[in-house]
């Protein structure tokens, strides 16, 4: 089994869902933000989102955006990406690494798949390569044992939902809304739709919900019917407002205790 | 054109004036005319090229919009339609011109131009326009959004939008809002929502990211009008198809008017829609050189420039791998043109792919040489052309001295033929090749006066240019109109 699949059925034996944190790697700086998710870690998030730094995020709002620039600008890139993996291993949390595509692309599919799994990175999610395009990573990943995390959204047609979850391992990221990264005052219902039709066709395979969810409220809510809360705009803006790796881990127990507040599913 | 009763079967034989028998020709007049290419494949791959690295959110939408548009491409009622509109509101067919005077610096060669700067509009922008505006309201939406460089794709969308009733939308970098501030008010004249992009570089890659972060919220009631042969299937050949009555069109004038095909078929390439609109009905016609033009900014050795093709690498950008300006990271490295309709750094599928396999060559035109084919176009024939189209006007000068010099490129005793697509007209760039040359209380420069090129760069505005206005404030904004990170966040 892998270790994302894991971890999340450990939450589920524990009556609860999975906490999922994402942070950018270089804002403010590569270390501030190493400490950063280190913190979410000691806070309660069972896995970290690893973001690569991309200059054309197209899927993300304004917050990951403005973080984003800065590392971008930095020259931040995947070695100081496969470092932030290290310690996220290393202080107790699953990392998975989020990217667009063109960063991987460039660096070479099989080279990353094969330093990403030497330094204990456990797959990646990828925003903008959908299964159909993915023919190198499929195999890179099936040659080196990473989990790969496709997207689905409320769009998703029944087959495409079918098809996208054959090629997923570790989770599922459901996209709760049609739109891009940012906190929302609501989830709404559209999160709790997708995953009932995802779940028609998961397995048992977990299905970790992300878009819009930044408070323990929220968190609480969308531990109701998902196997994972993804939480990324929340944590970003703590760093913006300058609240440094002290607020994230703040953040991370108020999400923390709210993951546990829900009724789970059984 | 006026009287013909016989409606064209495909977009492929949409060319308005017939195909004329070539008698020099034979192996011209003998081929399946206005054949679809047979790139892309079904998934929309120009060989590795192309393809939809978007989004799963966006892939309904795509998906729909390729589904309707194979049915509409073929719906001879469409075809009507279309045909109406491009003959009675564009003005097709668009002339050939041609410029001896001009050509005198082109090392002999004869130079036609295909003059798209003389539709409705200003560019060939508009052919494509109409076509999504037909397709937009045949899936049922009622708003459009896209994204615009020069301002021109801005434009024609805007007014496909006036004219079918739809609500529009456009991002535009900031700093190309201050560029080309002309067409941000016809924008606003025709009842568009002109929204600055004040993301990354501020310019049309940045503008291209808001809209599809518009469309990814707003996609139950929006279509994106893409206005080049990039982004994901199936806008690379979707835009293809509306925009190769181009070179259906010139390639039959030239065989009837001059009983033979082009050496040379030259053409701008930013995104490249133009140039893919003429390339096309020649691909198939072996001996016919496709040189694309890509803007070499200050010059591709400086770093500074936007010539994807000659300076980039492959990977993905805008939902398609294509050739691309990026660094070690594959973060993507802003682009730098005097022309904003230019400065991008990606370029269309089809064209890395027509690159790899050696049917077409691109190459580099500096800002300088570009200029100085602006200003020649201008003072020998009369004809003010886009900076973007001075590119072209410059390979058209470079490839003529170069066939001229070699004694090469004509038929026996003829001269080279060389054709180049005038995408567009320069009204939108007056302000710019003013501050370039120095003019306003300066005198224009004259054909002695060489110098005056060079002493323009970097020269400061001309009286009357207000480098600080905000080309945003007091937008006419269109009520239906729903900003993407606004209604992103209210989701």
């Amino acid at each position: 089994m892998s270790a994302l699949q894991e971890r999340i059925a450990a939450a589920r034996a524990e009556g609860r869902a999975a906490l999922v944190a994402y942070l950018p790697v270089g804002y403010p700086d590569v270390d501030t933000s190493i400490a950063a998710m280190v913190a979410a870690v000691e806070g309660g998030a069972d896995v970290v989102e690893v973001g690569v730094p991309y200059s054309d995020p197209g899927m993300d709002g304004p917050v990951i955006q403005e973080a984003v620039d800065v590392a971008v600008r930095a020259g931040v890139g995947l070695p100081d990406v496969l470092r932030a993996v290290s310690a996220v291993a290393e202080a107790g949390a699953v990392p998975v690494v989020m990217s667009y595509w063109n960063p991987i692309e460039r660096y070479g599919v099989d080279r990353f798949a094969d330093d990403l799994a030497a330094a204990g990175g456990a797959g990646v999610i990828t925003p903008d390569l959908i299964p159909d395009e993915a023919g190198a990573w499929l195999a890179a990943s099936e040659r080196t044992g990473l989990d790969r995390v496709f997207l689905v959204a409320p769009s998703s047609t029944d087959v495409r939902l079918a098809s996208t979850l054959a090629a997923c391992r570790g989770f599922v990221y459901a996209a709760s809304t049609m739109g891009v990264t940012g906190t929302r005052a609501t989830v709404g219902d559209a999160a709790e739709r997708l995953v009932s039709r995802t779940r028609a066709v998961a397995g048992d395979l977990p299905i970790c919900v992300g878009l819009g969810v930044s408070d323990g409220d929220q968190a609480a809510e969308v531990a109701g019917f998902a196997d994972g809360v993804i939480v990324g705009s929340a944590y970003v803006r703590t760093l913006l407002e300058g609240r440094g790796p002290d607020g994230v881990r703040v953040l991370s127990e108020e999400l923390a205790a709210g993951v546990r507040r829900a009724k789970v599913r059984a | 054109m006026g009287g013909r009763e016989v409606l064209p079967p495909t977009l492929e034989g949409m060319t308005l004036s017939a195909h004329a028998p070539a008698p020099d020709v034979p192996d011209a007049s003998s081929r399946d005319d206005g054949a679809r290419p047979e790139w892309p494949d079904a998934t929309g791959h120009f060989g590795v090229y192309g393809g939809r690295f978007v989004p799963e959110a966006l892939i309904a939408a795509l998906d729909e919009l390729t589904e309707a548009y194979e049915a509409m491409r073929v719906d001879p009622a469409f075809l009507a339609e279309f045909a109406r509109l491009q003959r009675d509101y564009t003005g097709r067919p668009s002339p050939i011109t041609e410029v001896p005077k001009f050509a005198e610096h082109c090392g002999g060669a004869r130079v036609l131009l295909k003059r798209e700067d003389l539709n409705h509009t200003g560019s060939h922008k508009i052919n494509n326009v109409l076509g999504q505006a037909l397709l937009t309201k045949r899936i049922g939406k009622q708003r459009v959004i896209a994204e615009t460089g020069a301002g021109q794709h801005g434009v024609a969308t805007a007014t496909a939008a006036a004219l079918m009733g739809l609500s529009c939308t456009v991002y535009m970098g900031e700093e190309d809002t201050r560029r080309q501030a002309l067409n941000v008010a016809r924008m606003r004249l025709l009842g568009a929502e002109v929204i600055p992009v004040t993301t990354g570089s501020r310019t049309l890659k940045d503008a291209i990211n808001e809209a599809f972060r518009d469309w990814v919220t707003n996609v139950e009631t929006t279509n994106y009008v893409f206005g080049t042969v990039a982004g994901p299937h199936p806008f690379p050949a979707m835009v293809r198809d509306f925009q190769r009555v181009i070179g259906d069109e010139a390639r039959a004038q030239l065989l009837e008017r001059e009983g033979r095909l082009p050496d040379v078929v030259l053409a701008c390439v930013g995104g490249g829609s133009n140039a893919i609109g003429i390339f096309t009905a020649f691909v198939p016609d072996d001996g016919v050189r496709l040189v694309g033009l890509e803007a070499g900014g200050d010059g591709v050795e400086t770093g500074r420039h936007a010539a994807t093709i000659t300076g980039g690498d492959p990977g993905v950008l805008h939902g398609a791998r294509s050739y691309l300006l990026q660094d070690v990271n594959g973060q993507t490295i802003e682009s730098h043109s005097i022309s904003a309709g230019l400065d991008y750094p990606g370029v269309g599928p089809e064209h890395s792919f027509l690159n790899d396999i050696g049917r077409a060559e691109y190459r580099p035109v500096t800002d300088a040489q570009a200029m100085e084919a602006f200003a020649l176009l201008c003072r020998t024939e009369g004809i003010i052309p886009a900076i973007e189209s001075a590119h072209a006007l410059a390979g058209a000068m470079q490839i003529g001295q170069e066939l001229g010099s070699r004694g090469t490129g004509g038929r026996g005793d003829e001269p080279p033929v060389l054709l180049v697509n005038l995408s567009g007209r320069g009204d939108k760039d007056v302000e710019t090749a003013s501050a370039w040359f120095g003019l306003g209380e300066q005198t224009a420069p004259t054909d002695g006066d060489e110098r005056a090129v060079e002493a323009g760069r970097g020269a400061e505005p001309g009286p009357g240019l207000d480098e600080d206005q905000r080309a945003t404030d007091g937008a006419v904004s269109n009520d239906e109109a729903v900003a993407g990170p606004d209604a992103g966040e209210q989701a």
